[in-house]
């Protein structure tokens, strides 16, 4: 028994992705449609020529005929996945899967979320009839992860004003990056003051703090890695997924703490181990992380081993996971500036490892040291801290020996 | 006949100062405060907190097998309310539960009926008053309960030892119209006050002599008077009709939490109780519909079976800050914009009915095999995956702290913002609750919670109740 991974065995040949953001002039389908023919174009291939079909949406639609009715696609296998905000990755998981036990030539996974039809400020989630005494009904996304805030605080001795000026760093710097993608939802940079100034949301988040709400969509082709090359001359090959469903004895365990996920600790060692990463912090050359809030993406710095138990408030204001940093996270602006639609968010984040793996980046965000061989890793989270899901993919552009 | 063996009072957290009802809509400013039940209490859970500082002293093998809960404010109307309060005292199935609703003199009735019931009976007296923004009504009303616990008589009777023994009764029932409310009508509506006045003058005269008269007492020996009602000028021209000293009237708390009808005269014997030594005599009077009197001895027992907190403690230690616009709003009275958030779900009651002990008496499980405590019950334990029934494990009177917590002002509250808290129990076991009566700006790591029951939210006509937490108000370990 054991997780043993597929390291090398599986390729992307094809991706694509839509703008994220408040498309009112766009339904689901539409951006369906969008995303898969850019994949299915970048691979060369017409989207008959899929075998099998992993849709993610959260609560965009139900049953693989939100996408075989969209796309006309008629006698093939297409699958529903929902795993929270983790969805989009989950979707690529199996589809890898399939295409790695020989049932399948050619997969796609596809993510698709269009939050701004409910008409709420927020998240909306699916109610699940119950006896009314489920804490987490009452707590909304931000409250949830801004209680990892003053447990940081408390934990390593960081002061309340110290921690602000570090969550405001993370913003920024997301926004900085999302300014220099087209597709993202929020482009513009914010200055660190106004991001403090923000009217309060939960504790000590503002609405800077948080992931935009929006709509979009992105899908990924994958094959036999030894078939890639038939595909596109620059695959990006999978070295690791893996994927941990906790426990969830956060909410009801005094032994933890709200200063980790030990979640994405488990699913960030299986990972590595998959990939034989050893160092992590010089081994990946950039993450796509799940920035949902500030203070999750300043947890998940510790969480991922790229700083040490902390450390990593100091590495924030340190610029280590800037742009031109030593180690980049979120390059194309992340869930804070590239906008959050649930199902969707996953498979954006292999879009931005797609495009730097190739060379694809724009310039002025381009990670160079993507050159040397390292690795991106994305990671992608659904839940709550104290109960939640974590996906964490390895990949790189060369194959395997 | 038998006696009292054990009370208890709540007075809510909030004040209303009765000069901001003034500042907003004018006129002279009267003096003092009143209490205001939460945005998210009822008189179903006031009645809770009550009857919960009542048992604390009570060990189970003493717990009341009858039940009685009276109130002008049932939150049901068609369902029983006192079955919510039963549940979340977890009393036996056997003992019956039944609501004594609608009339402001509802709660002496249930006072009555515990006196009389041969088995140990719980008497909850619970009541929100109020009226039209600017009456007297809204300003002289007040929010609280009480519960008291008679003994029972004969081979059935608690063995708990007796604080105040019945010494009399007394009754004079007539029909008159002197208040009353018309169906869905948020306000009472009163006849002239001085017919009212002169009505219950006789009456009160005639049920007051009764009850001394069967307690062998002249007014003279009566160690401390009150008079209840919700007809004020009526209350004054009785008291000083029954002859009994001055200095031996009760204060009637008008100024502090002013008049909570059903409760009104069991929420001030609680505080002369409170107070009171031993062989002392206690005379109630009563105007509603007629009057109504009990008389009381204390014994020396009393001094051991004090509650805590005590009434002066509560009122000593509420909130005066909450506006006359946030009380018109908990009231229903003033129609605020609603979020851009989803209705509210009401909870689903086939799960309740699965987890009442869980969701009305906050009863954890315990694993049979390690022993690990899990809120809620679990199937599985997550400390040695044993699989099976756990244990019952009662959490409510457990003190816990606060380990991270957060102020959400996205979540919808019509007392915004919700503060929620991760509190961890003394003896193991965490939550995951709201904070009620709490300051957003006074939350810190460390601080000390104890557990309260609540109305957590209605939708669709349904009450959701359960456990919030708030700020420590008993010294750890008393009670």
């Amino acid at each position: 028994m054991g997780s043993n991974g597929i390291r090398d065995r599986v390729a992307i040949v094809g991706m694509g992705c839509t703008a994220f953001g408040e498309h009112w002039g766009r339904s689901v389908e539409n951006m369906l449609v969008e995303s898969t023919n850019a994949a299915a174009q970048s691979a060369g291939l017409a989207l008959t020529d899929v075998d099998a079909f992993w849709l993610g949406t959260q609560g965009s639609g139900v049953s693989g005929l939100t996408l075989s009715r969209t796309l006309r696609i008629g006698d093939k296998p297409v699958t529903r996945v929902e795993n929270f905000c983790a969805t989009g990755s989950e979707a690529l998981r199996q589809a890898c899967y399939a295409v790695a036990s020989g049932a399948y030539d050619v997969a796609m996974a596809v993510g698709v979320e269009k939050l701004k039809d409910s008409g709420y400020s927020g998240l909306v989630g699916t109610a699940i009839p119950d006896d009314g005494t489920v804490g987490m009904n009452d707590m909304t996304a931000p409250a949830s992860f801004s209680l990892l805030a003053p447990a940081y605080a408390e934990r390593y001795g960081v002061d309340q004003d110290q921690l602000k000026d570090v969550l405001a760093r993370i913003a920024w710097k997301n926004h900085v990056n999302g300014a220099r993608n087209e597709r993202a939802q929020f482009r513009k940079e914010v200055p660190i003051e106004r991001i403090k100034a923000a009217p309060p949301v939960a504790g000590m988040l503002g609405v800077f703090d948080c992931s935009g709400v929006s709509d979009g969509s992105a899908a990924a082709i994958v094959v036999r890695a030894e078939d890639a090359y038939r595909y596109t001359d620059k695959p990006i090959f999978v070295k690791a997924l893996s994927f941990v469903a906790g426990a969830a004895t956060g909410a009801s365990d005094p032994d933890y703490d709200f200063t980790t996920f030990p979640e994405v600790v488990a699913s960030a060692r299986d990972a590595y181990r998959q990939a034989g990463v050893t160092d992590p912090r010089t081994q990946i050359a950039m993450a796509e992380v799940h920035d949902c809030f500030t203070p999750t993406e300043l947890v998940l710095m510790e969480d991922l081993g790229f700083s040490e138990r902390g450390q990593a408030w100091k590495d924030v204001q340190a610029g280590v996971f800037d742009l031109e940093g030593e180690l980049p996270v979120n390059p194309d602006g992340g869930l804070k500036a590239f906008g959050h639609p649930i199902g969707a968010s996953g498979l954006r984040m292999m879009f931005e490892a797609w495009l730097q793996l190739r060379g694809e980046a724009p310039p002025d965000r381009r990670i160079t040291s993507l050159g040397e061989g390292r690795l991106a890793l994305t990671h992608n989270l659904g839940g709550a801290p104290g109960e939640c899901v974590s996906f964490v993919s390895l990949v790189g552009a060369e194959p395997g020996a | 006949m038998g006696g009292l063996i054990a009370y208890g009072a709540y007075v809510p957290h909030h004040r209303l100062r009765r000069s901001e009802i003034a500042a907003v809509l004018g006129g002279a400013a009267a003096p003092g405060t009143r209490t205001v039940a939460g945005h998210d209490e009822d008189s179903t859970s006031l009645g809770v907190e009550a009857a919960r500082t009542a048992l604390r002293g009570l060990s189970d093998g003493r717990a009341p097998r009858r039940l009685y809960f009276a109130s002008s404010a049932p939150a049901y109307r068609d369902k029983t309310n006192a079955t919510a309060v039963h549940a979340a005292l977890r009393l036996d199935r056997s003992a019956p539960a039944a609501d004594m609703c609608g009339a402001v003199r509802s709660g002496f009735d249930a006072v009555g009926a515990a006196i009389d019931s041969p088995v140990p009976a719980l008497a909850v007296l619970s009541d929100l008053r109020g009226g039209l923004p600017g009456g007297a009504d809204e300003r002289d009303g007040g929010d609280a309960a009480a519960a008291l616990v008679f003994s029972g008589s004969g081979e059935d009777a608690s063995t708990a030892p007796v604080i105040a023994e019945v010494m009399g009764q007394g009754w004079a029932t007539a029909e008159f119209l002197d208040r009353w409310r018309p169906q869905d009508a948020v306000a009472s509506r009163t006849w002239e006050e001085r017919f009212g006045e002169q009505a219950y003058a006789p009456l009160a005269e005639s049920a007051f002599a009764q009850a001394l008269k069967e307690a062998d007492l002249t007014p003279e020996g009566v160690d401390h008077l009150i008079v209840a009602g919700a007809h004020g000028r009526a209350v004054r021209t009785a008291a000083a009709r029954t002859g009994v000293p001055r200095e031996a009237w009760a204060d009637d708390l008008s100024r502090s939490i002013g008049n909570p009808g059903a409760a009104q005269f069991a929420v001030v014997l609680c505080d002369v109780l409170d107070r009171a030594g031993a062989g002392e005599t206690v005379a109630v009077l009563l105007l509603g519909d007629g009057a109504s009197a009990l008389v009381l001895r204390t014994t020396e027992a009393l001094a051991e079976r004090r509650p805590a907190p005590s009434v002066g403690e509560q009122v000593a230690g509420g909130d005066d800050s909450l506006t006359y616009a946030t009380y018109l709003t908990w009231r229903g009275l003033l129609d605020r914009e609603p979020p851009r958030r989803p209705d509210p779900e009401p909870p689903s009651a086939p799960p309740m009915h699965r987890s009442t002990d869980w969701k009305y008496a906050l009863v954890a499980g315990r694993c049979a095999s390690c022993g690990t405590r899990h809120l809620p019950p679990a199937d599985v334990c997550r400390a040695c995956r044993h699989t099976g029934r756990m244990e019952p494990e009662p959490m409510a009177d457990v003190p816990a702290t606060i380990t991270t917590y957060t102020v959400d002002h996205l979540a919808y509250s019509l007392n915004p913002p919700v503060v929620t808290a991760v509190v961890d129990f003394e003896g193991g076991g965490r939550m995951r609750c709201e904070l009620a009566d709490t300051d957003p700006g006074s939350v810190r790591i460390g601080n000390r919670v104890e557990m309260s029951f609540r109305r957590t939210q209605t939708a669709r006509g349904v009450h959701n109740y359960f456990w919030k937490a708030r700020p420590a108000r008993r010294v750890p370990g008393q009670g």
